[in-house]
């Protein structure tokens, strides 16, 4: 058969709060089912509460779901993380102030005992792979929040993970910062041969990145629907502009409206806008 | 303060050094306007005969600036060796003690607050009584640690340290349980995803993180041992520090006020020597961005 898959979920339900506590149970996920094969990039989107960064630690076993199989790499979740499978990245860059860049980026190399010599080398390849070089010695807050995440993720990448957990990388970023980290992310996947997982609110930004697109819905946190986004590799500025790129929006659109995604009030300017879009 | 420490990583040379010039002037300055503001208090005081309550301003009460510095340059005592030598000799002497008793109660401090963070049972067992512990006066306690350590081939100076360090144990147990605790999740995220175990976190992601406010502790640490080490030679009897001192000088206060006057005001310089000794401590060891230093 086909490949083994990266990660695959199956009918998995997580509940948080305590009945003893007195107060309700709120269902993050219901029922998700998931398969990410390799070198998929796969982003989850949804409003807020639709459980996406819930299944994004579910899957890295930061959270235990409360039934349901998650299989990583063909193992158990924490036997994924006790391997060190995967690599993770937040919205803040999360990085140790009392430690320069290049010790940062070293810090899961210390962890896997790496020695000191092997660390050094790797550093400066992954500063080299998000264009920091010369920046190693610096501290995080001397750098841009956009440059903090570079460091982030070259730390997510520096013992070459196969599987990236993205949650909302570039959500607290400018947009000009955040397309280039867009483009600057599909190199690095082109590169490195691994599989992402990605989290985001940015429809355009799933649609750009992606190979395919899980969407996402609240309240209990469902999957209402996957679109397969077919445009050519490698992406460039040029497919923003291609017609199978607004369609695919659209797509990805309609599928959260009909999951309960997008509120009554943008509906109308939803079908104003693909209006516009067909050139009614 | 670090945001100071930060701009000056920043400027080059000539303007890192006049910054320093002008905190220096700032300080001198500071003092200048205090000594003034004595001077002042004084001499109105004596001429319109102020009294305050039952404090009446005279050179009694209240010497000059000039007197009490003067002082220092005076013989201790008739044909004897000038006062600052005897301060000086007094003053490294207590600073032993105070040394010692500063590093022993940061240690414990620092031992204990690791242990308690560590299980909640533990603090919510023993936190009360460590706070009880320093709810006893230091006069109560020091008689007995006296008593316990005395005769026993150890150098009486000893019981004076573990005094100074019953004083200092305290803030560092309290800030190191709240640094260890002011991590972020997703930083704990991390280093479960690196599949570390709790001593790997509590070395390279706790501890790390909780060493501002750790030094915010040994700040008031270090003026606490020192306020220790004078307190607790007086049960111990011991008259080679600043505590004999200020018990020495006590009594001739009704003849050479200025005499007390300039031992406090060793025993201060002391105080803001240790104090010193700390920030500089802190400038080499927490590396942190601005916002983020306590």
């Amino acid at each position: 058969m086909n490949e083994q898959a990266v990660v695959a979920i199956g009918g998995v339900t997580k509940q948080f709060g305590q009945t003893s506590r007195g107060g309700g149970v709120v269902v993050a996920l219901e029922n998700v089912d998931l398969e990410v094969r390799p070198r998929d990039f796969v982003s989850l989107i949804g409003p807020s509460g639709c459980g996406k960064s819930t299944l994004l630690r579910v899957i890295g076993d930061l959270i235990q779901p409360t039934s349901g199989t998650v299989v990583v790499n063909g193992k158990t979740a924490e036997r994924a993380r006790r391997d060190r499978d995967y690599g993770i990245v937040f919205q803040d860059a999360v990085l140790y102030d009392w430690r320069t860049v290049a010790k940062n980026i070293a810090l899961p190399l210390e962890m896997a005992g790496w020695d000191r010599r092997r660390r050094t080398r790797r550093v400066e390849e992954m500063l080299e792979l998000v264009e920091l070089t010369g920046f190693g010695s610096h501290h995080p807050w001397q750098l841009s929040g956009g440059m903090q995440q570079r460091v982030s993720i070259a730390r997510a990448l520096s013992f070459s993970p196969s599987l990236l957990l993205m949650d909302e990388p570039f959500g607290a970023l400018d947009e000009m910062t955040r397309e280039r980290l867009n483009a600057e992310l599909l190199r690095i996947w082109a590169d490195t041969d691994s599989t992402i997982v990605f989290v985001t609110h940015s429809i355009a930004e799933a649609v750009f990145l992606s190979t395919k697109v899980v969407v996402m819905s609240p309240r209990p946190g469902r999957i209402a629907g996957v679109v397969e986004i077919d445009l050519p590799q490698p992406r460039t500025l040029a497919t923003r502009e291609e017609p199978r790129y607004a369609e695919l929006i659209r797509d990805v659109r309609r599928q959260l409206r009909l999951g309960g995604g997008l509120v009554e009030g943008e509906e109308g300017f939803e079908q104003q806008l693909i209006a516009a879009e067909e050139g009614l | 303060m670090s945001a100071v420490a930060l701009e000056r990583r920043r400027l080059g040379a000539p303007e890192a050094w006049r910054s320093v010039l002008g905190r220096i002037a700032t300080t001198a300055g500071v003092l200048v306007g205090l000594c003034a503001l004595w001077e002042a208090f004084k001499w109105v005081g004596e001429a319109t005969g102020l009294r305050v309550g039952v404090f009446e301003v005279s050179d009694r009460t209240l010497p000059h600036v000039h007197d009490i510095v003067g002082q220092l340059f005076e013989p201790s005592r008739r044909n004897g060796p000038l006062l600052i030598e005897v301060l000086w000799d007094a003053t490294l002497f207590t600073a032993k003690e105070a040394a010692v008793g500063f590093l022993l109660g940061a240690t414990i401090g620092f031992a204990i607050g690791i242990v308690l963070a560590h299980s909640r049972l533990l603090q919510r067992g023993f936190l009360p009584y460590i706070v009880a512990s320093q709810t006893i006066p230091i006069l109560a306690i020091a008689p007995m640690v006296v008593i316990w350590l005395g005769g026993r081939g150890l150098p009486d100076w000893l019981s004076v340290a573990v005094i100074a360090a019953y004083l200092t144990f305290f803030p560092v147990t309290i800030n190191t349980l709240r640094g260890l605790h002011a991590v972020d999740h997703r930083a704990l995220e991390l280093m479960r995803s690196y599949a570390a175990g709790s001593w790997r976190i509590l070395w390279k992601l706790r501890v790390p993180a909780s060493m501002p406010y750790l030094f915010a502790a040994l700040k008031i640490s270090a003026t606490a041992s020192i306020v220790g080490a004078i307190i607790g030679e007086l049960p111990a009897s011991i008259q080679d520090g600043l505590g004999g001192a200020i018990l020495n000088f006590n009594q001739y206060y009704a003849t050479s006020p200025a005499s007390l006057w300039a031992t406090n005001l060793v025993a201060a310089l002391l105080g803001i020597t240790f104090f010193l000794v700390v920030v500089a401590a802190e400038r080499i060891v927490v590396c942190r961005a601005p916002e983020n230093v306590a």
